[in-house]
């Protein structure tokens, strides 16, 4: 992985101080709120329900076991024993003290991490498949470029204060794991008609309170021209996305309105100025950051000591839903599932964490990605190692074998931590599970996306959920919205909203009567997101509200 | 010396006097969010009326409303010729759309842009482009919100003049200068990105 050179490291350094220097000037009230607030967002500190939230970078979901280890002890020393993975990537404390925040900054550093941009009005952290460089359907590898794309974010000057939030995704594989459509920016590499790396730019998608998928603005832009030409989208932006009304401030909204041609239009004629400019890539620096991101030593031979172990149906389930393939013979990558029951999702304990540190040293080259589904992946784990590091995983929660099925639920932190929020969704989340325990079952339902999110800035991502739960506040309570059909990757959708919404306590049952009816209703080998597209929406509504209510 | 105004990285007098057209005779509503380019949305620019009721100072350097300017660019000729007419911009106009009527943007001394709102970063976008695509090449200042925490953004963006807010200490600002030593990309200031400024490939290239 990346490993940081003078220039980061001086870079990283000067952000703690300032920061340092930024909060002593408020604590001293030389700040006021108002003029803080972009401060600490641009630092990834939020004003919570308890505490401050601090939300840390993990530049495109990766990870080193140095610094797993580290937020670990961070979570001991700072927080209360767990973090929380995020739908970006990121990890959030969530009970940190205001004045603490720069100490843990300075921890970060130690390890090559910061807080930097990870909220506020400006470039968020870059999102990426988290196979990239492992997985067998990869064109491009997208991790060096979303370095380079990272370094040129970070700080960038002009885009410091933007109208709001900016969203960049990158991906390199056949299949997108990376939700690109949904992203302000998304970049999805192919190889064109010469064979040359080429990038199909897709721009105001974004999902929220007003979910739009992004409109390809650019078929084929040669790699070395990103840095510009994003350049020229996110000026374009800058000058003319609303700055009145914040719900209305996304660059979706001013695609929508100009319309797409119009955009990109306006974005062509401030590229002309830059375009092969200095901030144009060239061969050096892609080779330079290129070789951060080679292949680990695999191991050549292996022995298949998997197969004494496939009459153990725990194993094999595990094996099933949890591993994946990998481009090398003889390789998986492993999900470490956050989601058991009785946890909310997406959380680890430092506990869980140090144990991920120690099985990424022992199986997978010290390196960890974390997943926009929450959960943590060892990328390169030998076959043989398999079986070893299921029964550790196993020792502290980490191998419940539900990755890609219903309990799999990405689920924002909710009204329990989050101050946006309208419902908790964490007790959802655990409802559910708790009513879908069993796993044969859980694996007779097979793949499902179920998504939750506690207000509509859409942080569990619900809009591409096959089953999506909203959280809405009507007259001071709590309420749940179900959307259905939403879907990811290629052929991404944004559900439909099925009916009036439920209290907290009827949720349960609407998910039990929703999987009813596709299991009574599917064909052989049907997935859930297949069968709802053929059946639609309607014989889901009847279950759920009675033939009687869905006609009237 | 008491004075606001940081110039090439020191404190300096301000030799400029800036004409701000008189506020508007009745509250003119704002119209509801229809226009087409979003950035004139509920933004009010001076009107006729105020073009015509601003005050010119009659000697020394006067920084103008562009508008202002551009309705006595004639009886100014002389004056701008003596290096004594700047100009200035709030953030959501567009200098582009005046072009036709300014020869050479080199012939001010002076071009300041104003910002409402700290949380305005349309100023360092308007900087970048008078940098870069309009190739201005003399003082470019900030003014109005103008606090330290955006100094180092609007250095790099061009602007290399900067009028700090009446109830803040601008040596204060002045070291936000210095916040951050070798930025990564190549912007207003400095086009190279650090790739092209540092051998990256060496350890210890700082």
């Amino acid at each position: 992985m990346y490993k940081y050179d003078a220039i980061d490291q001086r870079l990283v350094d000067e952000r703690v101080n300032q920061y340092e220097g930024q909060l002593s000037r408020y604590l001293n009230k030389e700040l006021s709120d108002e003029e803080f607030r972009p401060l600490r967002l641009q630092n990834g500190l939020y004003i919570q329900r308890h505490a401050p939230m601090l939300r840390v970078a993990i530049p495109y979901g990766l990870l080193s076991s140095v610094q797993l280890r580290k937020l670990s002890l961070i979570a001991d020393k700072y927080d209360r024993g767990y973090g929380h993975f995020s739908t970006r990537q990121n990890i959030q404390f969530n009970w940190p003290m205001l004045e603490d925040t720069p100490k843990i900054l300075k921890e970060l550093a130690l390890v090559e991490m910061h807080a930097i941009q990870t909220s506020g009005n400006c470039i968020r952290n870059i999102t990426t498949d988290q196979f990239s460089g492992v997985t067998p359907d990869e064109i491009v590898d997208p991790r060096y470029v979303a370095e380079i794309i990272r370094q040129w974010s970070t700080f960038h000057p002009e885009f410091a204060l933007l109208p709001r939030k900016f969203k960049i995704a990158v991906t390199g594989s056949k299949k997108d794991r990376a939700i690109v459509q949904a992203h302000d920016i998304g970049l999805e590499f192919f190889l064109n008609q010469e064979n040359k790396r080429a990038i199909k730019v897709w721009v105001g998608g974004g999902l929220g309170r007003t979910p739009i998928l992004g409109s390809v603005i650019k078929e084929d832009l040669a790699w070395e021209h990103i840095l510009t030409y994003c350049e020229a989208i996110l000026r374009v932006y800058n000058l003319y996305g609303r700055r009145d009304n914040m719900y209305k401030a996304r660059i979706k909204i001013l695609v929508k309105a100009l319309g797409i041609e119009h955009f990109r239009e306006l974005v062509e004629q401030e590229w002309k100025f830059i375009k092969d400019g200095p901030n144009t890539i060239d061969e050096s620096e892609l080779k330079r950051v290129a070789s951060f991101f080679t292949d680990p030593p695999y191991e050549k031979h292996t022995q298949n000591k998997i197969n004494d172990h496939l009459d153990n149906k725990s194993f094999k389930q595990w094996l099933d839903r949890c591993t994946h393939s990998h481009k090398n013979k003889g390789y998986r990558s492993v999900t470490l599932s956050l989601k058991a029951n009785h946890q909310a999702p997406g959380d680890a304990t430092s506990e869980q964490m140090r144990l991920v540190a120690d099985l990424a040293d022992e199986y997978s080259f010290g390196e960890v990605r974390v997943s926009h589904e929450q959960n943590l992946i060892l990328a390169d784990v030998q076959e043989d190692n398999l079986f070893d590091l299921w029964e550790k995983a196993k020792s502290k929660n980490l191998a419940t074998p539900n990755v890609g099925l219903l309990t799999d639920i990405v689920c924002c932190p909710g009204g329990d931590f989050c101050s946006l929020a309208n419902a908790k969704s964490i007790p959802i989340a655990e409802s559910i599970q708790e009513v879908f325990e069993d796993m044969d079952y859980l694996h007779d339902i097979g793949e499902i996306d179920l998504n939750i999110s506690g207000c509509m800035n859409a942080c569990g991502h619900h809009h591409v959920g096959h089953i999506g739960i909203l959280g809405v506040d009507k007259d001071g309570s709590e309420w749940y919205q179900v959307t259905l059909g939403g879907n990811q990757g290629n052929f991404a959708s944004i559900g439909k909203v099925i009916g009036p919404s439920f209290s907290a306590e009827e949720m349960p049952a609407v998910i039990t009567k929703i999987i009813g009816t596709y299991t009574a209703q599917r064909h052989l080998d049907e997935s859930f997101i297949d069968c709802v597209v053929r059946i639609g929406l309607e014989p889901f509504k009847v279950s759920v509200y009675g033939a009687k209510e869905v006609k009237s | 010396m008491s004075s606001q105004l940081i110039t090439d990285n020191a404190i300096v007098k301000d030799e400029w006097v800036t004409v701000i057209p008189p506020e508007a005779a009745k509250e003119v509503r704002k119209q509801a969010g229809k226009v087409v380019m979003f950035k004139l949305t509920g933004e009010d620019s001076p009107s006729e009326d105020q073009i015509n009721a601003t005050v010119l100072p009659e000697n020394g350097k006067i920084l103008l409303p562009l508008k202002v300017y551009l309705k006595n660019k004639d009886a100014l000729k002389d004056r701008l010729a003596n290096n004594e007419i700047g100009i200035w911009v709030d953030t959501h106009e567009e200098i582009e759309s005046f072009k036709s009527e300014i020869n050479d943007i080199n012939q001010f001394p002076l071009i300041a842009v104003r910002v409402g709102k700290f949380a305005d970063g349309r100023i360092f976008s308007i900087g970048t482009q008078l940098r870069i695509k309009f190739q201005y090449k003399n003082d470019l200042r900030a003014f109005g919100d103008v606090l330290r925490d955006q100094l180092f953004f609007l250095k790099r963006t061009g602007f290399n003049s900067y009028l700090i807010r009446e109830d803040r200490d601008p040596h204060d600002a002045l070291l936000a200068l210095n916040d951050f030593s070798n930025p990564y990309q190549g912007a207003a200031d400095n086009s190279n990105p650090a790739w092209k400024r540092f051998d990256r490939n060496q350890q210890g290239s700082d």
